[in-house]
C-alpha cells in the first residue's frame, strides 16, 4: 500500500525537526499550486519496531538508509506551521484545502507538550475535519525535566485518537509513532465528532449540521467541519457551500440567537468552547509537579531578561548581528574559505594538467580552464562563506531569537509602515535574496509582503560579498572588514529611504496586525542546522553548475568570437565587447565607463558572483593572483570609481534567481520588471553621487 | 497589587501585573487571530514586559508568550473584578 501522511502541527513545535527525523535526506521542496507557500514532501524512512536509537542517529548527508518493503511507499506532506485552520492566511488556507480537498491517509498532528494548551488549539480543529489522526506530543523531555506527568492515555481517550510522547530532537518515540500511524491509516480510523460544548452551542452547531450536511457531503467536506466553520463566520466556507438566501437567513438566526445567549461574538463563542474543553480535559491529564501560578520564572524567561532588556536589547541584538558577519567575514571564515580554496585550486590545477597531458584540443582546454575553472571555480570558492552565514542565520532562527529581534525592531520598522515580521526576510536577505523573498510569505496581507519584497534586495545578499572581497583586498588592503560594514549600512539606509518613498507613493495605510508566539528558548539542533547548510550548499553548487556554468560558457563563447564567429583576439572585437561597448557611456558618468567593468555589470544580471569571475576571465587572470590587482587597478584609475562601481554592484538590480522569485512572490510580473528597473536607477543616482562626492573629497 | 483597581484593558496593564480578559475586540483578522492565539473571555493574562521602545508588548497566557501591540491589546477589555 502506498499512503500519504500530512505533517500538521503550530509553529515552532519541532515539526521542520520531526520531518527531518521522519524523512531523512528524501525531501523535496516546492510549491503548493496556485500559491506561493513552500511545500516540501519527503519519504518515510524505515522503521525498526522497537529500536528507538535508530531514528536519533544524526546522520543526513544524502545517505539513504535501506528502506524495508511495506512502507518504503508513504510520502509525508509537510504544512505549513499554523495556529488555526482560520482563512486569514494562505498558509492557513493551504493546510485545511490540502486536508479536505486532498484527503492524506492519515494527518501527524504534532504537539508541544510543554505549550500543551494552545497547540491542542488547532488538534482539536484539525479533529474536525475528520481525517485519520495520530498525535505526536514532542518535548516531553522538557516536561520530564519539569517532574510535570502528561497522561497520554487520558488524552487518547478523551480525543478519540492515538497518542504518542516523542522527543523529536532525540528521535526517541518516532518508531512507535510510526507504527501508529501506519495502524491507523491501514483501519482508515476516522476520529469520533467530539462533543466540545453544551447548551446554547451544541443546540446551535447541532442544527447548523443538519442544514449544511446535503451540501457538504456533496463537496465531500465533514458536515460537522462546515458547520463548525459556517458558525464561525468563516467566509470560504459560505462560497464553497453556496448557501441559498433561506439557509444563509436560518443560519444569521441561529447565531444572533446564540450572541445573545452567550454574550459574545460568534467566533468567540467557538473559541472560547473549544479552549474550555482544552482546560477541562489537561486538569485531568497534565499533572504539574509545582502547583500554583503558571507565570514563574523558566530559564528561558531568565535568557530573555537580558536578551529583551530596556537597556541592554539593542546593544545585544547589535553585538549578535556583528557576531554573525564576524564569524562569517573575520578571521574564522578566512581561514575556511582560504583552505577551501587551495583545495579547489588544486583539484582544478590537476584537472588542468591532464587536460594538457591527454592533449585535448586546444580551444577546448581554452573554455575549460580559462571559462569554466576560473568562472564556475572563483564562485565555488565564496561556497563557505555563504554556508557559515546560513548557518549562523539558522542557529538564530532556530533559537527562537529571531522572533525577539522581531519584537525588538517592531517599532522602527513601524515607522517605515511595515512590522516587525518584515525583520526576518530582510536579515535572511543577507544571505541570499532569493530564501528572503520567499521567507516574505510567512506575512499575512499583499500589502506587507510585496512591501517587504521590494525591500529585501536592499539587503545586501551573499553573493556580493566575493565582489567586495576582491576589491577590498585589491584597493583597501588591510581594512576589508571596514568596507564589507560600509557597503552594508549603505545598503540598509537606502532600504530606509526607500522604504520612507514607497510608504508614501505606493504602501498607503498600515501594516497588518503583529501578533506573535515568542517561543521558549532552546539550542538550536545541529541536524537541523547541519540540514539547512547542506541544502543552501546543494542550492549554491546546483547554482554554480547550471545558471552560472552557462553564464560562464556564454561569456566565454561571447567574449572569445567576433559576431563573424571568427576568434576574437581582443575583448574589445568580440560579441561581448561590442556590446559592452554600447552600454558602457551609461556608466561613464560613474566613473567605470570601460567595456570590462559593464561586461562584469551584465553577467553580473546572471549572478553577483560573476562580476568577479568576468573580470578574472576578461583580464585572463587568476583572481588570486596579484596580476589581478594590476588588471583591476587599470579598470577602475581612481578610488572615487571604486566607491562607485561598488555602490552601483551592492544596489543594482538582483540576479536573474531573485527576479524570478520575486516574480513569484509579488504575483505580478509588472511589479517585478518595475522593482527591476527601480533598484537599478536608484544604483545609479546613488553610484553618481558617491562618485562625485568622492571626488570632491579629493580621493 | 495592591487595592487599587483592574486596568480596564491589557494595554493598560504595569508589567508584571495580570487581568481576566472580559472581551475581545477588534476587527475581521485581527479579532480572530487574538482568539485562535487563546485570548479568549476569561483567560488570565500577565503583562511580562514591553519592547525596549515601549511597543509592542509580551503577554503571557496558557502557558506561553505572545507579544502583541499596544494599539491592539488596547481593543482586549478586562473583567473589573480583581483575580
Amino acid at each position: 500500500m502506498s499512503y500519504t501522511f500530512a505533517l500538521a502541527g503550530n509553529q515552532n513545535s519541532g515539526k521542520t525537526t520531526l520531518f527531518n527525523v521522519l524523512t531523512g535526506s528524501n525531501q523535496h521542496v516546492g510549491n503548493w499550486p496556485g500559491v506561493t507557500v513552500e511545500q516540501k514532501t519527503g519519504v518515510l524512512l524505515h522503521h525498526h519496531h522497537g529500536d528507538s536509537a535508530h531514528y536519533g542517529a544524526p546522520s543526513l548527508f544524502g545517505r539513504h538508509r535501506m528502506q524495508e518493503a511495506g512502507n518504503n511507499d508513504v510520502t509525508i506532506v509537510d504544512l505549513p506551521g499554523i495556529y488555526s485552520l482560520s482563512p486569514y492566511s494562505m498558509e492557513e488556507i493551504v493546510s485545511r484545502n490540502y486536508i479536505t480537498l486532498e484527503k492524506p491517509d492519515l494527518v501527524i498532528n504534532i504537539v508541544d507538550a510543554t505549550n500543551l494548551e494552545r497547540n491542542l488549539y488547532l488538534t482539536l480543529q484539525l479533529l474536525e475535519l475528520g481525517t485519520p489522526m495520530v498525535i505526536a506530543l514532542n518535548m516531553m523531555d522538557e516536561v520530564r525535566l519539569h517532574g510535570d506527568v502528561i497522561h497520554t492515555d487520558i488524552l487518547s481517550e478523551r480525543l478519540g485518537v492515538p497518542v504518542v510522547a516523542i522527543c523529536a530532537r532525540k528521535g526517541e518515540g518516532v518508531d512507535e509513532l510510526v507504527r501508529l500511524a501506519m495502524a491507523e491509516a491501514e483501519k482508515h480510523h476516522v476520529p469520533p465528532t467530539l462533543d466540545l460544548c453544551g447548551g446554547a452551542l451544541h443546540k446551535a452547531l447541532h442544527t447548523i449540521t443538519h442544514l449544511v450536511e446535503p451540501k457538504a457531503k456533496a463537496k465531500g467536506l465533514n458536515p460537522r467541519y462546515a458547520a463548525t466553520k459556517v458558525l464561525e463566520g468563516d467566509e470560504p466556507m459560505q462560497e464553497l457551500l453556496a448557501l441559498d438566501e433561506d439557509e444563509l437567513h436560518i443560519i444569521g438566526e441561529i447565531l444572533t440567537e446564540l450572541e445573545r445567549t452567550c454574550g459574545m461574538e460568534r467566533a468567540a463563542v467557538m473559541a472560547d468552547a473549544r479552549y474550555t474543553f482544552i482546560e477541562t480535559l489537561l486538569d485531568k491529564a497534565y499533572i504539574r509537579a509545582k502547583s500554583g501560578d503558571s507565570a514563574e520564572e523558566t530559564p528561558s524567561d531568565r535568557i530573555d531578561r537580558v536578551l529583551t532588556h530596556p537597556v541592554l536589547a539593542i546593544p545585544m541584538f547589535l553585538c549578535a548581528m556583528l557576531l554573525v558577519f564576524w564569524v562569517t567575514f573575520g578571521p574564522f571564515g578566512t581561514w575556511v574559505s582560504d583552505g577551501f580554496s587551495a583545495l579547489l585550486d588544486a583539484g582544478m590545477g590537476a584537472i588542468a594538467a591532464w587536460l594538457e597531458r591527454a592533449q585535448v584540443a586546444s580551444w577546448m582546454q581554452d573554455l575549460l580552464v580559462n571559462g569554466v575553472f576560473t568562472g564556475v571555480g572563483a564562485v565555488l570558492s565564496f561556497m563557505p562563506t555563504i554556508v557559515i552565514l546560513f548557518m549562523s542565520l539558522s542557529i538564530l532562527e532556530d533559537s527562537g531569537y529571531m522572533a525577539r529581534a522581531a519584537f525588538l525592531m517592531d517599532k522602527p520598522l513601524r515607522r517605515l509602515g511595515l512590522n516587525g515580521r518584515s525583520f526576518i526576510p530582510m536579515i535572511m536577505g543577507f544571505g541570499c535574496t532569493v530564501p528572503a523573498v520567499m521567507a516574505a510569505r510567512s506575512m499575512s496581507g499583499r500589502r506587507d509582503r510585496r512591501f517587504t519584497i521590494l525591500l529585501t534586495p536592499f539587503m545586501s545578499c551573499g553573493a556580493k560579498v566575493p565582489v567586495y572581497a576582491l576589491f577590498a583586498k585589491a584597493f583597501f588592503h588591510e581594512h576589508t572588514l571596514l568596507v564589507m560594514c560600509c557597503l552594508y549600512v549603505l545598503g540598509i539606509l537606502m532600504a530606509i529611504v526607500a522604504g520612507l518613498v514607497l510608504k508614501r507613493v505606493l504602501f498607503h495605510g498600515d501594516a497588518a496586525p503583529f501578533i506573535m508566539e515568542l517561543p521558549a528558548y532552546r539550542l538550536p539542533t545541529p541536524r537541523n542546522v547541519l540540514r539547512n547548510m547542506w541544502d543552501k550548499a546543494k542550492d549554491f553548487v546546483q547554482r554554480a553548475f547550471t545558471v552560472i556554468f552557462v553564464a560562464t560558457v556564454v561569456v566565454w563563447f561571447l567574449q572569445s568570437f567576433t559576431p563573424h564567429l571568427t576568434p576574437a583576439a581582443t575583448v574589445p572585437e568580440s560579441m561581448l565587447g561590442l556590446l559592452a561597448g554600447a552600454i558602457a557611456p551609461i556608466f561613464a558618468p560613474l566613473g567605470f565607463g570601460s567595456v570590462e567593468a559593464s561586461t562584469a555589470v551584465i553577467t553580473g544580471m546572471m549572478a553577483k558572483e560573476s562580476v568577479v569571475s568576468t573580470l578574472a576571465v576578461m583580464a585572463g587572470v587568476d583572481m588570486e593572483s596579484a596580476a589581478m590587482v594590476t588588471a583591476l587597478q587599470g579598470v577602475f584609475p581612481t578610488m572615487a570609481s571604486v566607491c562607485s562601481f561598488l555602490t552601483f554592484v551592492l544596489l543594482y538590480m538582483p540576479c536573474v534567481a531573485a527576479f524570478a522569485a520575486m516574480c513569484r512572490e509579488l504575483e505580478s510580473r509588472r511589479w517585478a520588471v518595475l522593482a527591476m528597473l527601480g533598484q537599478t536607477g536608484v544604483a545609479w543616482v546613488t553610484a553618481f553621487v558617491v562618485y562625485h562626492v568622492a571626488l570632491l573629497m579629493g580621493v | 497589587m495592591g487595592k487599587r483597581e483592574t486596568p480596564a484593558t491589557v494595554a493598560a496593564l504595569q508589567p508584571g501585573e495580570s487581568g481576566i480578559v472580559q472581551a475581545v475586540g477588534g476587527e475581521g483578522a485581527l479579532h480572530r487571530h487574538l482568539l485562535d492565539m487563546g485570548i479568549t473571555p476569561g483567560v488570565k493574562v500577565t503583562l511580562i514586559k514591553t519592547a525596549p521602545m515601549g511597543d509592542p508588548l509580551e503577554l503571557h497566557l496558557r502557558g506561553y508568550s505572545l507579544t502583541l501591540r499596544r494599539a491592539d491589546a488596547a481593543t482586549i477589555t478586562l473583567r473589573e473584578a480583581d483575580a
